[in-house]
């Protein structure tokens, strides 16, 4: 048999080949041409996605919908067999005992850090007198964490929630202890979740004790940054900083972190801030169905409502 | 019966590994799982490029420089797909295919067969893709990215370490003799 005979042959399964004094490497020529053909064709898809702002998006519903059993069982999994693990070593009652008492008290700290938001503001205004209660109910949907981005360029997360849940794009996405990205693409089941540490991510911002307003942005490492602050503003280490609501994204007074190191730049301080979230271990996390900015109930207004009519004022305006 | 094909000339010897039917579908969808879903859980797994390692395990086994870049492309832009919206569909995709072609390429040349030689080359593959993701970052989509930081060669012996062992375990997924 001659040689090019037997290369032909070669993909018969099964069959031994033993071929001598040839080499039947691919012609160096014809994959050089293919690589160059791939890598122009991705060229062009990058650039074409540049241009137009374009992501691709049924190569990605195609990968993320083949991919989303299998992370879906993945998350069950991995919840059962934790779950058999520590029912095991813990008495059942007691444990969903206290899975009840960490979702309230989930609940309870989203409130209080809420009402302490409000609190420094009316501080600050002084005006608080029987600051009771609180702000409005907000429609939100909890979901839990599926899968992170599949490589180190970008931090995103995939919850299992997604358009029929009601979650649309530009969604806030917080946890009880504080602002963790928005929502910037959405599937039928799922949903992608931008972190506020990815380099593109970020959200308005504001100093609790000044007020000074700026923009918390991400580097692709797990701080964050507060940006536009001038140098002339005093910034101490340890300072909290919450959500201005500007961003028309998160409500306002959402923590956002912790100033952790500041020192002047050219115009601006560089200004870098522990996140408030803990963004490297989210398993769960809440989306606000609303785009539109949670208005609180003002000081005055819950301080007015708050406040027992007397009898004497009730029947004076009593006709 | 013998599926692993001895190619000879003058001076080379190499041999042409052949896997069981679906395995490197198979694998290659296992890594990508995996690098989406492991760090979910345990964060530190995120210095791990289990995608890059498949690409080059198969390779520098198949030796075949059109079938090596075309699985790079693929599973390259698997993950980008993966990778959320911010990761344009090319990125990983254009490096892995390069590591595909090297790979294969270097695998019709090389004993890679030894743990070292295997580590070595896994660590060289590494700061190559890491290279070219910074090349297309900062050249093709004009963002800022560092050359070089303390990251990459910890990161680089890690998955060097990891592919090595991965390697010895995909070994056995070959089609015996």
């Amino acid at each position: 048999m001659r040689w090019w005979s037997l290369r032909n042959a070669l993909p018969l399964k099964g069959v031994s080949y033993r071929i001598t004094g040839l080499v039947t490497i691919p012609s160096k020529h014809k994959s050089l041409t293919l690589l160059a053909g791939v890598l122009l064709a991705q060229l062009l898809m990058l650039a074409v996605q540049i241009k137009r702002d374009s992501r691709g998006r049924l190569i990605r519903v195609w990968a993320i919908s083949a991919a989303y059993p299998f992370e879906r069982s993945g998350a069950w999994g991995y919840g059962k067999v934790r779950g058999v693990w520590t029912h095991y070593f813990a008495l059942r009652t007691t444990e969903r005992e206290n899975e009840a008492l960490r979702i309230e008290n989930d609940a309870l700290k989203l409130t209080i850090t809420q009402l302490q938001g409000r609190a420094a503001e009316a501080d600050r205004l002084g005006a608080i007198l029987g600051f009771k209660q609180a702000h409005e109910h907000v429609p939100m949907v909890g979901g839990r964490v599926i899968a992170a981005s599949a490589g180190t360029a970008s931090r995103t997360i995939e919850i299992d929630r997604g358009e029929r849940d009601g979650i649309r794009r530009n969604m806030a996405v917080i946890t009880p202890d504080g602002a963790v990205g928005k929502v910037i693409e959405v599937y039928g089941n799922t949903a992608q979740v931008l972190l506020l540490t990815d380099k593109d991510g970020g959200a308005g911002a504001m100093l609790v004790g000044s007020r000074t307003q700026g923009a918390v942005g991400g580097t692709g490492e797990p701080m964050l940054q507060l940006k536009y602050v001038a140098n002339e503003d005093n910034v101490a280490v340890g300072e909290k900083i919450v959500t201005s609501g500007m961003d028309k994204i998160f409500p306002r007074d959402v923590p956002i972190g912790t100033v952790m190191e500041t020192k002047p730049g050219n115009t601006f301080k560089q200004i870098r801030v522990q996140p408030a979230a803990k963004l490297d271990r989210l398993e769960t996390v809440i989306v606000l169905l609303t785009q539109e900015p949670v208005e609180f109930k003002s000081a005055a207004e819950n301080a007015q409502s708050a406040a027992p009519v007397s009898p004497a004022a009730a029947a004076a305006e009593k006709p | 019966m013998n599926d692993t094909f001895e190619l000879r000339n003058a001076e080379t010897h190499i041999e042409v590994h052949k896997f069981y039917p679906g395995a490197v579908v198979l694998v290659a969808a296992a890594a990508l799982v995996l690098q989406a879903t492991g760090p979910v859980y345990f964060p530190k797994l995120s210095v791990l490029e289990l995608p890059l390692l498949v690409t080059i395990y198969f390779g520098l086994s198949r030796r075949n420089p059109s079938t090596g870049l075309l699985l790079g492309m693929v599973i390259g832009l698997a993950q980008d797909a993966l990778s959320g919206p911010t990761v344009p569909l090319g990125f990983y995709g254009i490096a892995k295919t390069v590591i595909g072609y090297l790979a294969s390429s270097i695998g019709a040349r090389l004993d890679t067969e030894h743990p070292a030689a295997r580590f070595s080359l896994i660590f060289s593959f590494f700061v190559v893709h890491q290279g070219i993701l910074v090349v297309v970052r900062r050249l093709l989509l004009a963002q800022p990215e560092a050359w070089i930081n303390v990251h990459l060669a910890i990161a680089a012996a890690v998955n060097a370490l990891l592919g090595t062992v991965l390697f010895l375990v995909l070994d056995r997924l070959r089609r015996s003799s």
